[in-house]
């Protein structure tokens, strides 16, 4: 490696502008080798693919047909050197391929083995011309790793997107405000509450007691496993921002490892509303919402004796 | 920008407009406080609808209008908070302790009609001492 990279350089400091005009004569002549004995280093590579067990959620037919696209694409972006072409097919490559469980290894694993395949083809053909295979592999060499960078990145950002839009999705699903009855919403939450989603659910129970023009909200967190103080805190000021909108809210299903983890951390819960479950909400909130209809005395909660 | 203060019924409507510099919050609370007493109101109302941000000066204000009202006689509801402004005075510690907030001007007519009512109910055995 070492003498070849001295070699080239010398070659390169000697007569610069003479390789730089040949450099696309010779790219030329390197895409012209690979179209000629395409079917057989296509074929080289689906093997080699197959014996490196990658792809294997994928038939030898699928995989050849694949290795066709990509070989043509990649010697076509060799030639032109452009690669919107050949990123625009890595991603639909990789639209098809990662529902079926296709991991980000087995496609850099590939489109390196093809590297790998076609530099082996040069060695072989300009074996007995070593300075004229440095200057192939000098052009070769940038233009594969651009290649197979591109891939890569191509397959990684396509993953991340689809991720992206089932954390959305998931989001979106995990938030619903239901409306029980009239001046009723019901807001039940399930799994794991990160700041961000907080934030979320916050801002949708607000909008929908606007829109509902709620006058209480049962909270119900029957399916939380776990609150740290974080979370617990946004509650309460959930609860808080509820009230600014003149709605009461109850806080149901604290599970029991959760009540002893808010007392024992010192979250000041004593202006929140709780009942145990989520029938007892429902009917704790009827009460509110009957008392509301006739006039007695709501203000209490409202203005506490101490403020008077 | 002055605040217009409308009479309805029993009760003073004070509608803000637009954003107020703090000189006109001082400026709406004594004029409140003033037409409390003249008109003998039991209930006012302070409509934030078109507020959307909403300072620590502000909530206080509202707060000083809420209890000085309560001195004079008159009940205050605060309305029409928006959604994002309340959860950003609930972050800053901003949270109108005592005083009562509800969605918009027909809840706060409701609620004040509920608390004159009620007032009424329980002071008519123990005439003439109104309560206050």
């Amino acid at each position: 490696m070492d003498t070849k990279k001295s070699m080239s350089v010398s070659t390169r400091t000697s007569d610069a502008t003479a390789l730089s005009e040949s450099s696309a004569g010779l790219l030329r002549e390197l895409v012209a080798h690979l179209r000629q004995n395409r079917t057989q280093l296509r074929e080289e590579w689906a093997r080699r693919i197959t014996r490196a067990e990658l792809l294997t959620a994928m038939t030898e037919e699928e995989i050849f047909a694949e290795a066709t696209a990509v070989y043509d694409n990649y010697v076509e972006a060799l030639e032109t050197g452009t690669f919107e072409a050949l990123q625009a097919y890595s991603r639909r490559l990789s639209e098809r391929i990662i529902p079926r469980g296709v991991e980000t290894d087995e496609v850099v694993g590939i489109v390196l083995l093809l590297r790998d395949v076609l530099a082996r083809s040069l060695f072989t053909k300009y074996q007995d011309n070593v300075e004229k295979l440095n200057r192939i592999l000098d052009s070769y060499e940038p233009a594969a790793n651009r290649i197979a960078n591109t891939v890569a990145v191509g397959f990684v950002e396509e993953r991340e997107r689809i991720i992206r839009q089932q954390q959305e999705a998931i989001r979106e699903l995990s938030t619903p405000v239901l409306q029980v009855r009239e001046r009723l919403l019901i807001l039940p939450i399930i799994g794991v509450i990160d700041p961000q989603r907080a934030r979320q659910l916050t801002e949708q129970l607000l909008r929908a007691i606007r829109a509902n023009r709620a006058k209480v909200v049962v909270i119900d967190v029957t399916g939380v496993a776990a609150m740290d103080s974080g979370v617990a805190n946004h509650l309460v000021q959930t609860v808080e921002a509820s009230r600014l909108l003149g709605a009461t809210v109850i806080v149901t299903g604290l599970s029991p490892e959760i009540a002893q983890t808010l007392v024992t951390i010192g979250v000041d819960l004593s202006e929140m509303a709780t009942v145990g479950d989520l029938q007892g909400g429902i009917e704790e909130a009827e009460r509110l919402l009957a008392d509301r209809a006739a006039p007695t005395t709501q203000v209490r909660e409202i203005a506490p004796e101490s403020q008077r | 920008m002055e605040v217009p203060i409308l009479r309805q019924g029993q009760f003073l409507i004070a509608s803000i407009q637009s954003a107020l510099t703090d000189a006109d919050l001082s400026h709406l609370r004594e004029a409140l406080i003033a037409q409390v007493g003249r008109s003998r109101c039991r209930g006012v109302i302070v409509d934030v609808t078109a507020l959307d941000v909403m300072d620590s000066f502000a909530v206080r204000t509202l707060r000083d209008i809420a209890h000085m009202a309560r001195l004079r006689g008159a009940e205050t509801v605060i309305v029409g908070i928006q959604p994002d402004v309340a959860f950003a005075m609930v972050q800053l510690g901003l949270t109108l302790k005592g005083v009562a907030t509800v969605l918009d001007l027909e809840e706060g007519l409701a609620f004040l009609h509920r608390r004159t009512e009620e007032r009424f109910l329980e002071t008519k055995p123990k005439r003439p001492s109104e309560r206050g």
